[in-house]
C-alpha cells in the first residue's frame, strides 16, 4: 500500500479539522491504516491550525521538516509558511484567497505579494495547484466549503490511498444535511481544479 | 446515541486519544468522574460530560483540580470507581491533595490522567508530571497511540483496584490529540455508581499515627507494583540486536518508524515501556546486559534515563547510556520523527538521505499570524474602556493577568498583561505589588479562573489591606478550553443545568466595599462606572458582564441583547 504524508494548514475556523476527519474516516472505512494529528486549543483563535495526516501504516502521528509528500493549504500565506516542511517531489495544493492576519491588519507587518511566490513553487516542487477556494466555495454554495473544495483537488491528485468514492460518502455523512449538497459540490469543483491545472 | 457508547466489540472507530480515555474509563465501568478543564486533557472531561446525559455515569465540572482530585478519590473510597483528569499543570493545583491521598489509598479503581504538553501548544510550562508519579510513589501508565490509551485506561481501574491506590496515565499533546482507529472491548453489564463508604479510620483519617502506618503500606504496594511492572504486557521487548533502544509514549512511534526507514530493524531491540512508575527495574537490568549500547528516547525530562543509569550502577552493568545526558537528545520541546531517525541513524552508524528539500532562500518575509482575541470578543471592550478611562485619568497602571482567552491581551494594540504566573496569581500578585509598589495596579481574571484559583487570595487582600482593582471578565464561560460551564453563568448548557453563584454577592461577603458591575458594549455608562470604581486606591472589584460571542452564538443569544 502506498504510504503517504500529508500537511493540511490554514487558519482556525477554516474547517482544517473537519476536512482531517472526512480523509481519515474514509480511510478507516477502507481499511487503510491512519494516524492524524491535531492541533487544538489557542491555536483557534485565529491562529495557525494545521492537522497532519499520516496514511498507509505510519505510526508517527507527526510530519517534520522535508517530509510532507502533499500540502494542502487553506491559506496564500500559510501555504509559504509550511513550505519547508516540503520536500522537492512535493505536490502543493493552495488557495489563493488571503486571510489577513491581525497583525496585518493593525499595520505591525505586511501581507507579501502571493504571484511571484506561487511561479517559485510552480519552479521549485514537483506540482503546484493554486486558485480561489473561497470563490470556489461560494460557486458551490456555501462560503464554508473552502476545506471541502480543497479536499476534492486533494483526492483528484490520486495519490492517497483511499477511495474518492467513500470520502464523497463520508462527508455525506458527517456534514449537516443542509449543507451537504453544496459541500458535494464544492468536492467537485475542487476536483475539477486539478484535472484543469494539471 | 453518543458514539462512544457503541456496545460493538471488535468494531474499529477512528478516536482521538482523550476520547480513547474516556471509552477505556467506559468500558471500565467508572462510575463517577470529576475534573477541571485543561488543553491537552478537555476532551476527556467534555465526552464524559456528553455520556453522563445519556447514561447514569455522575459527572461534574468542578471549581478546580484539586476539589476535582477529593471528589474522584471520595467516591473512590465509597466503593465507585472514578477518574479525575487535568492538564500537567492542574496537577499542581491538586498535588496536595494527591500526595496524602498516595498514603490512604482508595477501594474502587480511581485513575488520575494528566496530559502533559511538551513544546507548550497551549501551556505555560513544559513540566514532566513523570516525576509526580515518583514524588507520590504511584503507580503510572504511558500510552503510545489512542489504541493504547484505551486499553491502559481500562487496565489502570484494575491495576488500582488491586493495589487499592489511584493509578496515574501520562498522556502528551501527540497521544491526546491524535485521532487513530481504536478497537472498542466490551462495555459492562452494570455500572456502578452508588457505593457504600465502610468507616476506617486507621486508614482514612491520617493524623501522624496513621500516616506513618500509611507509608509503610504505600512503599509495600510500591514493591508489588514494581513486580507488576516488570511483567506487563505493556512493557515489551521488540527485535534483536547490540544496539538498544529504550522509549516510551508518542516517541515509540517515532523509533519504530525510524528503524523501518532505516532498515535495520534487525540489528535493534526496543524496549517499549508503558508501565513506567515504578521502574520496572528486573525487565530493565536484563536489558541492558543483553545490549552493548543504549539509546533512550523520550520526552522532555530524562526520566527513564535515569533509570537505566541506576539499574546499570546498582548491578554493575557496563553499557553505554546515550540520550539527553549526553547530548543526543534536547530537553526541550516535542521531537519530531525526522529528528529521531537521524539520532538513530547517527548512533547505528548509518548513512541516510531524507528528500531533498529546494532551495527556499527567495521566501519573502512572513507575517506572524498568532492567536488574538475574536473579532467583537467582550474582552477586547472591557480592555479598551480601562485603557480610556486610565487615559482621561493620566494615569499608568501594572496589570496581572491570569489564564484564559484575556492572556491575549498582552498583544497589541491592547497589551494589557504584565505579569502571569498560573491560575488565580493575577489576585495574588496584585496584593504583592500592592505591598511593595506605590503603581495603580489593575488584575484581570475570568470568571472560571476566578471560582478556581482567585477567592481565596481575594480574601487575603481584603484581610491584609491591598489596594488594588480585580476586573473579572465574566463571559459566561470557560471559553478558553471550548466552553465548558462555570458556577455564575446564566446561559447553562443543557443537560448541565445547576444554581448560579453570584460573584458580585461572594466578593461583597469577602469584604470588598467597592463591587460594581459593567456591559463592556455599553460603553458610556460603563466608563462612568469604571471611573468611579477608579477613584482613590482601595480594593475594589468591577464584574463585566458579557457572554462569550462564540458561546453565546451556540445557544442563538446576540450580544446586543445581554
Ligand atoms: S472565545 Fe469567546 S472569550 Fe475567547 S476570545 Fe473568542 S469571544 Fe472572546
Amino acid at each position: 500500500m502506498k504510504k503517504i504524508k500529508i500537511l493540511f494548514v490554514g487558519v482556525g475556523g477554516q474547517g482544517i479539522l473537519l476536512a482531517t476527519r472526512v480523509l481519515a474516516e474514509a480511510a478507516l472505512k477502507d481499511g487503510v491504516p491512519v494516524v492524524a494529528s491535531e492541533v487544538h486549543g489557542m491555536a483557534q483563535r485565529g491562529g495557525v491550525v494545521e492537522a497532519n495526516v499520516l496514511l498507509g501504516g505510519y505510526r508517527s502521528p507527526l510530519i517534520a521538516e522535508g517530509e510532507a509528500d502533499i500540502l494542502v493549504s487553506f491559506e496564500p500565506v500559510e501555504a509559504l509558511r509550511a513550505l519547508n516542511r516540503c520536500h522537492e517531489k512535493s505536490i502543493i495544493i493552495t488557495s489563493t484567497s488571503p486571510l489577513e492576519p491581525f497583525t496585518v491588519k493593525s499595520g505591525l507587518a505586511s501581507y507579501p505579494e502571493i504571484e511571484p511566490a506561487l511561479s517559485r513553487i510552480r519552479d521549485s516542487f514537483a506540482k503546484l495547484v493554486a486558485y480561489d477556494a473561497a470563490a470556489l466555495a461560494r460557486e458551490a454554495g456555501t462560503a464554508k466549503a473552502v476545506n471541502i473544495a480543497l479536499l476534492g483537488t486533494l483526492m483528484a491528485t490520486d495519490m492517497v490511498p483511499v477511495s474518492s468514492q467513500t470520502v464523497r460518502e463520508t462527508l455525506a455523512r458527517l456534514v449537516k444535511a443542509k449543507f451537504r449538497e453544496a459541500n458535494l459540490k464544492a468536492f467537485e469543483l475542487g476536483w475539477q481544479q486539478w484535472v484543469a491545472q494539471r | 446515541m453518543h458514539p462512544l457508547l457503541t456496545d460493538q466489540p471488535g468494531e474499529k472507530l477512528l478516536l482521538l486519544g482523550n476520547e480513547a480515555i474516556a471509552r477505556g474509563a467506559i468500558e471500565a465501568g467508572v462510575g463517577l468522574a470529576a475534573a477541571y478543564p485543561g488543553t491537552p486533557s478537555s476532551e476527556i472531561a467534555n465526552t464524559l460530560f456528553q455520556i453522563s446525559r445519556e447514561t447514569d455515569l455522575c459527572f461534574e465540572f468542578s471549581v478546580n483540580e484539586k476539589v476535582a482530585m477529593e471528589v474522584a478519590a471520595a467516591g473512590a473510597a465509597a466503593g465507585v470507581r472514578t477518574l479525575t483528569c487535568m492538564k500537567h499543570v492542574g496537577l499542581n493545583v491538586a498535588a496536595d491533595a494527591l500526595m496524602t491521598l498516595a498514603y490512604i489509598g482508595i477501594k474502587a479503581g480511581m485513575v488520575i490522567v494528566t496530559a502533559d504538553d511538551p513544546s507548550m501548544h497551549s501551556s505555560q510550562n513544559e513540566q514532566d508530571n513523570r516525576f509526580y508519579a515518583r514524588l507520590s510513589g504511584l503507580p503510572m501508565l504511558e500510552p503510545a497511540n489512542p489504541q493504547e490509551a484505551k486499553e491502559m485506561t481500562v487496565f489502570a481501574f484494575e491495576l488500582s483496584e488491586r493495589l487499592e491506590l489511584p493509578v496515574i496515565l501520562r498522556t502528551t499533546t501527540r497521544t491526546s490529540h491524535v485521532r487513530a482507529p481504536v478497537t472498542l472491548g466490551p462495555l459492562p453489564e452494570t455500572t456502578r455508581t452508588k457505593g457504600h463508604f465502610e468507616k476506617e479510620p486507621g486508614r482514612f483519617v491520617p493524623v501522624p499515627a496513621v500516616a506513618r502506618a500509611r507509608h509503610q503500606v504505600l512503599l509495600q504496594r510500591g514493591k508489588e507494583a514494581q513486580v507488576m511492572a516488570d511483567g506487563s504486557r505493556f512493557n515489551q521487548r521488540i527485535g534483536q540486536g547490540s544496539l538498544g533502544i529504550i522509549t516510551s509514549g508518542v516517541a515509540v512511534n517515532y523509533v519504530l518508524d525510524a528503524l523501518e526507514a532505516l532498515e535495520i530493524q534487525d540489528r535493534v531491540e526496543v524496549l517499549k515501556l508503558g508501565f513506567t512508575h515504578p521502574w520496572p527495574v528486573g525487565l530493565l537490568s536484563e536489558f541492558l546486559k543483553s545490549v552493548e549500547t543504549v539509546l533512550v528516547v523520550e520526552e522532555l525530562e530524562p526520566y527513564l534515563e535515569e533509570a537505566a543509569r541506576v539499574v546499570a550502577q546498582e548491578r554493575g552493568i557496563k553499557v553505554d547510556i546515550l540520550g539527553k545526558a549526553s547530548g543526543h537528545l534536547p530537553r526541550l520541546y516535542e521531537f519530531n520523527p525526522a529528528q529521531i531517525r537521524e539520532v538513530i541513524a547517527e548512533v547505528a552508524g548509518i548513512e541516510h538521505h531524507p528528500p531533498q528539500r529546494p532551495d527556499l532562500s527567495w521566501l519573502p518575509e512572513l507575517p506572524p499570524r498568532p492567536p488574538s482575541l475574536c473579532p467583537g470578543c467582550p474582552h477586547r471592550e472591557t480592555y479598551l474602556i480601562i485603557k480610556d478611562v486610565l487615559k482621561d485619568l493620566g494615569e499608568e497602571a501594572i496589570y496581572p493577568t491570569d489564564i484564559g482567552c484575556y492572556t491575549l491581551g498582552l498583544l497589541p494594540p491592547i497589551q494589557m498583561a504584565d505579569y502571569l504566573i498560573c491560575m488565580g496569581s493575577s489576585v495574588g500578585s496584585a496584593c504583592g505589588f500592592s505591598a511593595t509598589t506605590d503603581q495603580r495596579i489593575i488584575s484581570f481574571i475570568g470568571d472560571s479562573t476566578l471560582f478556581h484559583a482567585g477567592l481565596s487570595p481575594l480574601v487575603n487582600a481584603v484581610y491584609n489591606r491591598h489596594r488594588f482593582t480585580l476586573v473579572v471578565l465574566d463571559n459566561e464561560t470557560t471559553a478558553m478550553t471550548g466552553h465548558q460551564p462555570t458556577p455564575s453563568q446564566e446561559i447553562m448548557p443543557p443537560g448541565y443545568e445547576h444554581p448560579r453563584v453570584s460573584i458580585e454577592e461572594i466578593c461583597r461577603a469577602a469584604g470588598v466595599k467597592k463591587v460594581v458591575t459593567i456591559n463592556p458594549y455599553q460603553k458610556k455608562e460603563a466608563r462612568e462606572k469604571v471611573k468611579k470604581a477608579l477613584e482613590g486606591r482601595d480594593l475594589s472589584v468591577i464584574v463585566s458582564r458579557a457572554p462569550c460571542i462564540l458561546y453565546a452564538r451556540k445557544f442563538g443569544i446576540s450580544k446586543a441583547k445581554s
